[in-house]
């Protein structure tokens, strides 16, 4: 049965709500206080669980991503060594599939060299998936790459061996040797960035919005939104390694 | 990063043809990693060998049973010096034993490795030659006296009852070591067939092909080595023990080539969407090394050489002679089996739209200079071994004798 108000109900009603509005005046701030004391000191990593998206419909292929990689990450500059890179896919009305990567999409791409007729182009920026059951740290012998708790797939520098197992277990070519430290090397999704609240750079610098960034779960980002008015596929998901690189408007062709 | 490195990447990258992954370029795992496993497939097929003779008690081969056993210990200790040259930090080698990840197939390769060379090969060599490093110290002065009392542990009875207790040693840990030699070589196939990501190795036929194949060159290289010894030493080579010899390989090509059939046929038949740039691999890349070198020179002409020589009236002569080559190009197949597996798994992109190359360097880490070494390392490990511990039976009374007259 519905609460009936009378007068004096209501004129206590009344009087709470100021008493109520200082007191939420007051502890707002102590909690915001509070909460960026914590961040500051202590980043809680279980807590996140980082994910990234990307809507090939929006890339234009213009390599930022790939240049901010590069400088954000020390990655070396020979187009041998990518923590990210873009491809291009033209299908042609005959049915053939041409891709391409010229130094992994760095400079942007030709023009098409071919006279044939065209049905789609696209591009499609790739990276470490970061497996949810990343077969390159189940093979690795000494357990220099691992899972984060945060879900973001890491190499420990100062572990890794070079035996490049890893490199051979990932489906998808994200890994190198980098020839500098003579380890394993990969996207971190700029893990330096992303625990103080940053974005990582091939994100930070898409002038297109085409990377999303976020994390799954409750937490509110971009990437929620995304997942939610987009229809996501993976890449490779017969391999069972089940990413956490969700692309939107993927095709076909692409592996 | 070195020039030459940078100069060999873009060779590579001007050979690439239709798409590859960017990361791909780079091929990882260089001959280094080619002689790993053929290595550790002569050791496991040696030592099976070997067990022959001493569990299911095959006469005819005992001439070769010591020298199989001081072959396989001789490779076994060269195996894993290419992982260990390959690594981009050989320093942190050791993290694999004191940090295995559990989950790793290679991590366990340290502890296989272990149990094969203390449990088995050194433990039987040591009960198998016990009684003779007792007799030979006595009658000797001077550097080998002590070697071989080093090497017998101090060790002195000679009793009958201390003999037969060795014999027994020698049986049950032979029943120990023919499992623990498949999973020598078998885990290295699982090492390669386990990676999902590879179409090429993802095979769960790999470890016993593998396993087969190490069979076939264990015999053949103790075949060539008990051929070449017995010349060296001016010894009549024993028509039945070779007549066995040639047998058994036979076989075991026979079994070898029959899996490598399945799994070819296997491919072909479920045709997945690797299929294409494998066929594309095999009929480019790989046409030489595949089947010119390993199915028509390396595995059917020895089989036909083989099979003709043992089953038709050839004077002894010529019946040897055949072997010995028969055996030779078994060598040089199995090698190639090894290149196509490791070299050809890393040559198509997993994007599966493209084929990139190797170019080997003559210089260098991981250079053909280095490869060369690491196969010509194990017979001078092994000629060392036929001076400390003689393997010839005519040998027991005077070790040096027969030793000086090899050299």
């Amino acid at each position: 049965m519905p609460k009936t108000y009378n007068r004096r109900d209501v004129l206590e009603e009344l009087l709470k709500l100021p008493s109520a509005t200082v007191l939420l005046g007051v502890i707002g701030p102590v909690k915001v206080l509070a909460a960026t004391h914590t961040d500051d000191d202590q980043y809680e990593p279980t807590e996140h669980n980082y994910a990234m998206g990307i809507r090939v419909d929006k890339c234009i292929g213009c390599g930022k991503c790939v240049q901010a990689c590069k400088i954000e990450n020390d990655v070396p500059q020979e187009p041998f060594y990518f923590r990210t890179w873009v491809e291009r896919y033209i299908v042609y009305a005959d049915g053939e599939v041409e891709v391409d990567s010229p130094e992994g999409g760095i400079d942007g791409f030709p023009p098409v060299a071919s006279d044939k007729e065209i049905l789609r182009t696209f591009f499609v920026p790739k990276l470490c998936n970061h497996c949810d059951n990343p077969p390159c740290v189940q093979v690795c012998p000494v357990g220099a790459t691992f899972k984060s708790q945060d879900g973001v797939v890491l190499v420990d520098n100062d572990y890794c061996i070079g035996c490049r197992y890893c490199i051979q277990a990932c489906p998808y070519g994200a890994r190198f040797l980098n020839p500098q430290t003579r380890t394993a090397d990969k996207c971190t999704f700029c893990y330096h960035r992303i625990t103080k609240g940053l974005l990582p750079a091939c994100v930070e610098v898409c002038p297109t919005q085409a990377r999303v960034f976020g994390e799954i779960g409750d937490r509110s980002t971009p990437l929620n939104r995304m997942m939610r008015m987009s229809h996501l596929e993976v890449l490779k998901p017969h391999m069972h390694t089940e990413p956490k690189v969700f692309y939107s408007a993927l095709d076909g062709e692409v592996r | 990063m070195t020039p030459e490195h940078l100069a060999q990447l873009e060779a590579a990258l001007a050979q690439v043809s239709g798409f590859v992954y960017p990361n791909e370029v780079e091929l990882h795992w260089s001959i280094l990693i080619v002689i790993y496993p053929y290595l550790t497939g002569l050791v496991a097929g040696a030592f099976i060998l070997a067990s022959l003779e001493r569990v299911f008690n095959v006469k005819e081969i005992q001439p070769t049973y010591r020298l199989a056993l001081l072959t396989a210990l001789a490779f076994l200790i060269v195996a894993p010096m290419p992982l260990q040259a390959h690594l981009g930090h050989p320093e942190r080698a050791f993290e694999i034993f004191l940090t295995p990840n559990p989950s790793s197939a290679m991590a366990m390769f340290g502890f296989v490795y272990a149990w094969y060379l203390m449990v088995v090969l050194l433990l039987e060599i040591w009960f198998e030659y016990r009684a003779d490093l007792v007799r030979w110290r006595q009658n000797e002065k001077g550097v080998m006296k002590l070697v071989h009392w080093l090497v017998s542990l101090g060790s002195r009875d000679v009793s009958p009852a201390a003999c037969a207790f060795d014999r027994k040693a020698v049986q049950f840990i032979t029943i120990v070591g023919i499992p623990s030699a498949f999973l020598l070589h078998g885990y290295v196939g699982f090492i390669f067939g386990s990676v999902k990501a590879n179409p090429w190795w993802s095979s769960v036929l790999m470890p016993i092909v593998f396993l087969f194949s190490a069979i076939v060159s264990g015999i053949s290289l103790v075949l060539l080595i008990y051929y070449v010894t017995s010349l060296m030493r001016r010894k009549e080579l024993d028509m039945k023990c070779l007549n066995t010899l040639a047998s058994f390989l036979l076989y075991a090509l026979i079994i070898d080539i029959s899996l490598e059939a399945l799994d070819f046929i296997h491919r072909l038949y479920e045709s997945e969407e690797s299929i294409e740039i494998l066929e594309r691999l095999i009929f480019t890349k790989l046409f030489l090394s595949l089947t010119i070198v390993q199915i028509l020179i390396g595995t059917i002409g020895p089989m036909v050489m083989l099979a003709f020589a043992r089953f038709s009236a050839l004077p002894d002569e010529l019946k040897r002679m055949i072997y010995f080559i028969a055996a030779l190009l078994v060598q040089v197949g199995i090698f190639s089996t090894r290149w196509n597996v490791v070299i050809g798994g890393q040559l198509f992109s997993k994007s599966l739209r493209g084929l990139t190359a190797y170019k080997l360097e003559l210089g260098g880490q991981e250079g053909l200079l280095v490869a060369l070494g690491l196969l010509v390392l194990p017979f001078l490990i092994l000629a060392l071994l036929f001076k400390i511990l003689p393997p010839w039976k005519d040998a027991e009374t005077s070790p040096e004798q027969s030793a000086a007259q090899l050299t």
